[in-house]
């Protein structure tokens, strides 16, 4: 089932999503980049309905660019959520909601401190240190509790990173294979091996 | 699943003695799974008013960006700040607007009127998620834990308490409420509105 974990940590916000596109029982696909690049500092994983989550994280990739070209500034990390928050909260009390969860991380180049936004289909929209969606959240929540460090550098928050990984895999009974990993810090995203 | 008890999450508000009081817990979850510990769900309207906004999360801001456009929307054309009572109607009719597809938030509302004589008179109120106004003497509660919310302020609650007794009456009232109900908690925060300052106070609550 679709997992996706962030955490944040001295300078940096981690981003991990697992790969696999399925329909029903059957995988068609272990290589979907479910991470989307919004801007040089701003990073969105999406989990949801197939269709959704591409129509609407392309919708908001879209719209954040053409702020960018209208306004020659960026949208910051908790000015880029908000927006999104909105979009969500309009889309469910549509007709046809968007049913897509997110996990916004972004590096704020004016205040140089790494974000991380939690929404849900709803619209809900919460501030945090580490949050995860799906049901690794059930497992990896909890043990991010207890090792979660704030002040953490980029190799204790991926080994931190992996322990949840690992945790997934050994407990949850239909987890996902492989994750892809994305870090955005204060020299922009970038993809990195775990 | 009732769509109210989704994130959890509870507001109270009392009268003082020229000054009142309004206090919410920190969690936003989904049922039983804690998400967040720092969830605000209380706002300043103006410098005398605070409006607490229990229920659904998604409306939470939804709501509250609602209500400060149309604060400033009057704020603008009045050439005047927004009185407590005025705001609560503004509550009401905001949400009864959505009478048959209602936003899921039962709003609380502290903050001291003007007299003319130019002192202050506390002012409290709270609706039901469709603008029911119930304005209160004493003390108003909405959210999951509700029901002890009622239990504790009847029973600790007395007239004409000053700020800091009635920050210390309104911050054990909530903290044993929310102890007892498992969809609040994980923290709170108090504010106490005088005459000339607000304090604001973050509690440390049981993380369980």
């Amino acid at each position: 089932m679709e997992t996706s974990f962030a955490i944040t940590g001295k300078g940096y916000v981690l981003v991990a999503a697992d790969t696999t596109a399925a329909r029903s029982i059957v995988k068609m696909k272990t290589d979907e980049d479910k991470i989307k690049i919004l801007s040089p500092h701003l990073l969105m994983a999406y989990s949801g309905e197939p269709g959704d989550t591409i129509q609407f994280s392309e919708y908001v990739e879209r719209n954040i660019r053409l702020y960018q070209i209208r306004n020659t500034l960026t949208l910051g990390p908790s000015a880029a959520a908000s927006w999104i928050r909105r979009s969500l909260a309009d889309s469910i009390r549509s007709r046809r909601p968007y049913a897509v969860n997110l996990l916004v991380g972004g590096y704020d180049t004016s205040s140089h401190t790494p974000e991380l936004y939690w929404i849900d289909y709803l619209g809900t929209l919460t501030k945090i240190p580490f949050g995860a969606h799906g049901y690794g959240s059930y497992f990896a929540l909890s043990l991010l509790d207890r090792y979660h460090d704030p002040e953490a550098s980029l190799e204790e928050g991926i080994a931190t990173l992996k322990r949840c990984l690992d945790e997934v895999a050994k407990r949850l009974v239909v987890s996902p294979g492989k994750y892809l990993v994305k870090v955005v810090d204060k020299d922009g995203v970038r993809e990195i091996e775990i | 699943m009732s769509i109210m008890e989704l994130n959890g999450g509870s507001v109270i508000a009392m009268v003082g003695k020229d000054c009142v009081a309004i206090a919410s817990d920190l969690r936003l979850g989904n049922q039983a799974l804690g998400l967040s510990s720092n969830f605000q769900r209380i706002f300043p309207v103006t410098d005398r008013i605070y409006v607490g906004l229990p229920g659904l999360g998604t409306d939470v801001h939804t709501l509250w960006e609602k209500f400060r456009f149309r604060v400033n929307m009057y704020t603008i054309k009045e050439e005047r700040e927004i009185e407590p009572e005025t705001f609560a109607h503004l509550v009401s009719s905001t949400l009864y607007e959505h009478r048959f597809g209602p936003y899921f938030i039962e709003p609380v509302i502290a903050g001291l009127a003007k007299t003319p004589s130019g002192g202050v008179k506390p002012f409290i109120a709270a609706t039901d998620l469709i603008g029911c106004l119930n304005f209160a003497k004493d003390f108003v509660v909405a959210g999951t834990a509700s029901s002890k919310l009622f239990g504790m302020a009847e029973g600790l609650w007395e007239p004409d308490l000053e700020p800091e007794d009635l920050f210390e009456t309104i911050s054990q009232a909530l903290m044993n409420a929310v102890d007892r109900d498992a969809y609040s908690g994980w923290g709170c925060v108090v504010h106490v509105i005088t005459k000339d300052k607000i304090v604001t106070r973050t509690l440390k609550g049981r993380m369980d």
